[in-house]
């Protein structure tokens, strides 16, 4: 993967400065409202720095140097507050405004009607309309997204994918879709504009990574309501206070109410802000290390839904296993020489240009030592694999006639011919499925002479990834084309947990649905429209980038490297922002019990000095405790970005020891720490004598 | 260490977890609809009460016919019993003529009994007739109760339906509540408690001469005693079992006639929690997994045992003020020692602190010493137990789904800090549970908060409070967590038998206890339309310890932290200042 080259650090000058900028903008409280916990803040800011004017003109309920620290402190707290969200905006836009880059000033030539060579006119490319069609040649810049009508051409798709090798591209097939902002570096293409300007790939990954078009995920909309009801049990809380306070100081017949300002103070620091405030930032930082992984997913809901995954679909070939089988064995019949049946299987593979049929030459040549001959020394005559046929073979010169298929094709081609099909054949055949292996079976005329087992090769590591795939609770599906036993002996080997055999594209959905009927989430990728159907159903789909417009347009998801196990990649960044989330929760609301501890004995010593008992940290000053819990308050925004933007780091175990590690992390860490900060902030206070 | 004390809280905690599984399972076949053993007796009634009321018994109801139900139900409860109390003068069974309740009153009354709450700002051998009493107020008691189990047992079968519109039928819960679980259980209870002495009678009240006369505040002789008599047997049973609380007289469990003996007394309190504890078994056993009721026991446990051992702790530990009056407060085997004001002599400590712990976890609110007189962190623990929201056992099945509702929100955040989204039981927790669950952390704190804000500053109603100091101010404090949270016990110290407190109370124990059932059955209605989710690997499980220890940790912070600023300006200055000046 090109993360290195294109993550860029959490601090980034050229972000910081904006970033400042943007976080006062985003003062303003039409932007603030959209956030009920730092709206509160909001209104507490202004509440205090209208108790302040009151109090420098003389009226004031406390001293104007106290309401104006605390103040100011209260509008840092939300300015630290959307310096994160702007700091998470602001790596979104600076990789939006490389994407952007390529798109600048491109000139399409657009075709007066679809066929090569046909006089074209020069048209900005903010003008194209989905239907059109445009010629691109060597040098080109792809206008828009589009599906290649006529015509192959290699192309560069690092702009979008960060991969410097070309990929080929052509009509017809699964290899059809062109991405707006790349170069065809030869050759020329037809292409039909397949989106309107504003609708294109390119559009939607700028939006995503700039978080304009974001809308809040369902997980999100219910922790909102969760923080909300704390922010109102909290005000609640506070609000009371002054009438309690009023009367306390009538009964105890000493005392002064408690103020506003400290009540106010006292409420920003119970109220859950440290996760109100870094909310949005989270959000927005989930969907750019997607970006980064490469992935452009089309919502914040698929992310999500991401890290719920239950079931994993994937395709065999190229993703369990290289995308060729290799011969390994040949077994001959009974009464048959094995090395007649190494050459005759050679001879019939000495055309093949397939990877199996080259493996069998090789195959033969090493074990046997019968060399490679020239197929026209021998006057053959190669025999091609058709789909009807469904085998191959050769017709030498000399009137041998050898065929190679699967058993069933030379079954019927040996049947009609009058020959039969002995039993041991059967079952060498079906060991040789059983092990996972593919039998290629090889007759000459009418006599059956054995066996070549070919061989999936599974991908190295992949065992390993699919085991921790199971740590983290998500169940393996290998999906495949061929026959059960061999489906099993791969799925066995690659140490997946299930497969879905000769699997057609009715199949695949019907598994699907299957699955979900059973309440899981299904995840699968997918390139071909064949696949469309299946993307279509599952939770969590990720097209290729390589496939076709359909499958792109029926996944939630595409990965520009078109890598098969990114998603565990993807389901790892879907949980980590779940856990960001729910981490900091814990923190804050974990926060509140020092706070208490500073804010309550300060708030009513007065009235009742022998609550001094409570001041466990042995803060200064009663107006020094309360600043120091604000100010406490306030840093800890800034010193959670960095964790914010990143994310929890993820590793897969049981889900009670993760749990057990986050709580020790953040709930055991968040009641403590404030505890250590509050003093420290204190002591400095005190030693610079500003309280 | 007070052995005394600890053999005592033992055998109490022991008898009621021992039998919590054998009710619980009764119970669990009661509400499955499977023989439960007392089918071939009350088989033939349950199907006529159908029959007579028109109830169709098959019908199940989606989740807002199921709410109409309960509070047509509920409101008619409300309706009869105001009725009762107003005519009472007019109707039979007074013999000692006691005229209609004022409106305010008889509000808060009806309010009380049909909520379950029954909170009691008047005494009842003084106000009350005999038919009200029984007619009225036993008959809430019944059902009342059955109606939280019924609500309970809807919500129970939202996590075993799997796409179902409907959650049972609520008439069916309501009369299979009272038939075969409360009936049987109150008449066992009855005439054991009869046989300790506790009074079950329709005769008038008893005078009787005094065998030591003694003198009145103005110097006179006094020579004869009125002595209070009624059916108290029959409600004070279901009192203790449906968690209701409501004394027959106005000493409650402290009377002589309501609680005799050490006996009754152990009997009555263990009353208190029984159902609440085995209704925790009777849930893991529908859902079929039965560890998950011991998790919700044992996290009710876990946050109980502390509280009952520092009640115990603070109480035995006494007064510092009575050292200095030359009263002696150590234990010897003749006196319990400790704070004894406000307490009976053959209770003691141990059965005073173990009793108001008990009521006040479980939302009881029956009394048998004056939590008024505790001292202030003794007496801290009880108001705190119904701070928390009445979940620690709670009322009957009120208590098992205000924990779920917890179980809710613990989940939901744990699932978060694991990466997935949350899910309990195999169902999904997704924005709609979560803005129900919500309410159970927002709707009781706010009515306290807020009734207790507008109390002390009403200028009215300052006269109520007769305490000056921190003290008075715990006792409005904790009349409206009483209210609030439905439990109905007292502090005492506060003349609550006025307007103000009858209708903002009566108000305060109506919104606690709808507000918080009707989304309980939005839940139940929700729940029940989703799949079940098939655990794997990456599945919080809800049967571990640590699941226990977080979901108390979730109980505890959100109740400490919401009433951490109202208790420093009651209870605990109060013990401050007590030990440092």
């Amino acid at each position: 993967m090109k993360k290195s080259q294109k993550a860029k650090s959490s601090f980034n000058l050229s972000i910081i400065g904006p970033a400042i900028i943007d976080s006062l903008k985003k003062l303003d409280p039409r932007h603030q409202i959209k956030n009920p916990v730092m709206f509160v803040v909001l209104v507490g800011s202004i509440l205090t720095t209208g108790l302040y004017f009151q109090a420098l003109s003389g009226q004031g309920e406390a001293p104007a140097g106290f309401i104006l620290g605390i103040s100011s402190w209260l509008w840092f707290t939300l300015i630290f507050a959307n310096f994160a969200e702007a700091m998470a905006e602001g790596r979104g836009k600076a990789q939006a405004a490389s994407l952007r880059r390529t798109r600048r000033d491109t000139i399409a030539k657009k075709l007066s009607t679809p066929s090569y060579g046909s006089s074209y006119e020069k048209v900005s490319a903010t003008t194209l309309r989905k239907g059109d069609v445009v010629l691109v040649e060597a040098g080109d810049i792809i206008p828009m997204d589009g599906e290649v009508i006529e015509g192959v051409a290699s192309i560069d798709e690092s702009a979008i994918t960060g991969e410097s090798a070309p990929v080929i591209r052509e009509s017809g097939g699964d290899r059809s879709a062109v991405t707006g902002g790349t170069r065809v570096l030869s050759d020329w293409l037809l292409v039909r504009i397949s989106s309107n300007p504003g609708e294109t790939f390119l559009d939607h990954m700028i939006a995503m990574v700039e978080g304009a078009k974001r809308q809040k995920t369902p997980n999100e909309i219910a922790l909102s309501i969760l923080l909300a009801v704390f922010t109102i049990v909290f005000l609640l809380a506070t609000v009371t206070l002054l009438p309690f306070s009023v009367h306390s100081v009538i009964a105890a017949g000493h005392g002064e109410p408690v103020t506003v300002t400290v009540l106010v103070a006292l409420l920003v620091c119970l109220i859950p802000t440290t996760i109100g405030g870094l909310l949005p930032a989270i959000g927005i930082a989930g969907m750019d290390r997607m970006v980064q992984a490469n992935v452009v997913a089309t919502s914040g809901r698929a992310v999500e839904a991401a890290g719920d995954v239950d079931v994993l679909l994937l395709d065999k070939t190229g993703t369990i296993t290289l995308g060729n089988r290799q011969a390994v064995a040949f077994i001959p019949n009974q009464g048959v020489n094995i090395k007649s049946l190494a050459d005759a299987a050679q001879l019939a593979s000495l055309s093949d240009e397939t990877p199996e049929g080259r493996s069998i030459v090789v195959l033969a040549k090493k074990k046997y030592g019968i060399r490679g001959r020239h197929i026209h020394e021998l006057e053959a005559k190669f025999i091609p694999f058709t789909a009807q046929t469904r085998m191959s073979g050769v017709d030498l010169g000399d009137g041998r006639q050898i065929r190679k298929g699967s058993s069933e094709a030379i079954e019927n081609y040996i049947k009609k011919l009058g020959g039969s099909f002995p039993e041991d054949l059967k079952s060498n055949i079906e060991t040789i499925s059983k092990n996972g292996g593919t039998p290629l079976v090889v007759a000459e005329h009418k006599q059956l002479l054995g066996v070549v087992q070919l061989k999936d090769i599974v991908k190295g590591g992949i065992r390993e990834r699919f085991a921790e795939l199971r740590r983290m609770g998500i169940k393996t599906v290998m999906i495949t084309g061929d026959n059960p036993l061999t489906a099993a002996a791969i799925a066995a080997e690659a140490g997946m947990d299930d497969f879905l055999a000769q699997a057609t594209p009715e199949t695949k959905l019907k598994l699907i649905r299957e699955m979900q009927s059973g309440g899981r989430l299904v995840a699968m990728t997918g390139d071909g429209t064949n696949d469309a159907p299946a993307l279509a159903q599952a939770d969590v789909a990720v097209a290729m980038n390589t496939g076709t417009q359909a499958a792109k347009e029926a996944g939630n998801m595409v990965d520009l490297d078109s890598n098969p196990t990114k998603l565990i990649e993807i389901v790892k960044i879907g949980k980590q922002l779940l856990m960001t989330r729910g981490s900091l929760t814990t923190f804050s609301v974990a926060n509140d019990v020092s706070k208490y501890f500073a804010i309550i004995p300060a708030a009513f010593i007065g009235t009742y000095p022998s609550l001094k008992a409570l001041n466990i940290m042995h803060l200064e000053t009663p107006a020094s405790a309360v600043l120091s819990a604000v100010i406490f308050n306030a840093l800890i925004i800034i010193f959670l970005i960095p964790l914010a933007l990143r994310g929890v780091p993820y590793k897969p175990m049981t889900a009670n020891r993760f749990l057990r590690n986050n709580l020790l992390v953040y709930g055991a860490g968040g009641i403590v720490a404030p505890f250590i900060g509050i003093k420290l902030i204190d002591m400095i206070l005190a030693a610079l004598r500003l309280v | 260490m007070n052995w005394n004390n600890v053999i005592q809280g033992l055998i109490f905690l022991t008898t009621v977890v021992l039998l919590a599984k054998p009710l619980g399972i009764y119970m669990a076949r009661v509400y499955e609809g499977k023989p439960a053993g007392l089918n071939v007796l009350l088989g033939l009634v349950e199907r006529w009460i159908y029959r007579l009321s028109g109830i169709y018994p098959e019908t199940s109801m989606s989740w807002k016919g199921y709410a109409m139900a309960m509070m047509l139900f509920n409101g008619i409860g409300i309706a009869v019993v105001y009725a009762l109390q107003r005519l009472q003068a007019y109707l039979p069974l007074n013999p000692m003529s006691m005229p209609g309740v004022a409106p305010d009153l008889a509000f808060n009354i009806a309010v009380s009994f049909a909520t379950n709450t029954n909170w009691q700002s008047y005494g009842g051998e003084t106000t009350l007739s005999y038919l009200t009493q029984m007619v009225g107020l036993t008959v809430q008691n019944f059902v009342s109760a059955a109606t939280g189990m019924a609500i309970l047992v809807a919500l129970i079968r939202g996590f075993i339906q799997k796409q179902a519109e409907t959650i049972g039928n609520f008439w069916v819960d309501l009369v299979r509540t009272t038939l075969y679980i409360l009936l049987p259980l109150s008449m066992v209870l009855a005439i054991l408690l009869v046989s300790q002495g506790v009074v079950q009678t329709f005769k008038p009240y008893e005078k009787v001469t005094l065998l030591q006369p003694v003198k009145d505040g103005n110097g006179a002789e006094v020579q004869e005693q009125v002595l209070a008599l009624g059916p108290a047997a029959s409600q004070i049973t279901i009192k203790e079992l449906g968690t209701n609380g409501g004394g027959f007289f106005n000493v409650n469990s402290a009377h002589p006639f309501e609680n005799p003996t050490p006996l009754s007394n152990f009997l009555e309190v263990v009353a208190i929690l029984l159902i609440p504890a085995a209704l925790c078994y009777t849930f893991g056993y529908m859902v079929k997994d039965k560890r998950q009721g011991w998790v919700l026991l044992a996290a009710m446990l876990i946050i109980f045992i502390p509280c009952l051992w520092s009640c115990i702790y603070f109480e035995q530990h006494g007064n510092p003020l009575f050292n200095s009056l030359g009263i002696n407060q150590k234990a010897t085997a003749f006196q319990p020692g400790g704070n004894m004001e406000g307490k009976e002599a053959r209770f003691g400590i141990v059965n005073s602190a173990i009793w108001a712990v008990a009521t006040t976890a479980a939302s009881n609110g029956s009394v048998n010493s004056m939590h008024d007189s505790y001292t202030p962190l003794g007496g801290l623990i009880p108001m705190w137990l119904i701070q928390l929201g009445e979940v620690v056992f709670g009322g009957v099945g009120s208590g098992l789904y205000g924990m779920i509702a917890f179980v809710i929100i613990a989940v939901f955040i744990a699932g978060l800090m694991i990466g997935r989204t949350p899910e309990y039981l195999g169902k999904k927790i997704e924005t709609y549970e979560m803005k129900m669950a919500s309410l159970m952390i927002l709707i009781p704190p706010a009515l306290v908060l807020a009734g207790t804000a507008v109390a002390v500053i009403w200028p009215q109603t300052k006269v109520s409070i007769f305490n000056p100091g921190p003290h008075g101010f715990s006792e409005v404090l904790y009349a409206f967590s009483s209210a609030g949270n439905n439990n109905g016990s007292a502090f005492g110290g506060l003349s609550a038998n006025t307007p103000f407190y009858n209708i903002a109370l009566g108000l305060a124990m109506f919104f606690a206890r709808y507000w918080l059932a009707i989304p309980i059955l939005a839940i139940a209605g929700s729940l029940s339309r989703k799949k079940i989710v098939p655990v794997n690997q990456g599945t919080l499980p809800t049967h571990t310890p640590l699941f226990v220890v977080f979901l108390v940790m979730v109980v505890l912070i959100v109740g400490a932290l919401t009433f951490f600023p109202a208790l420093v300006l009651g209870p605990i200055v109060e013990h401050f200042i007590l030990h440092h000046s």
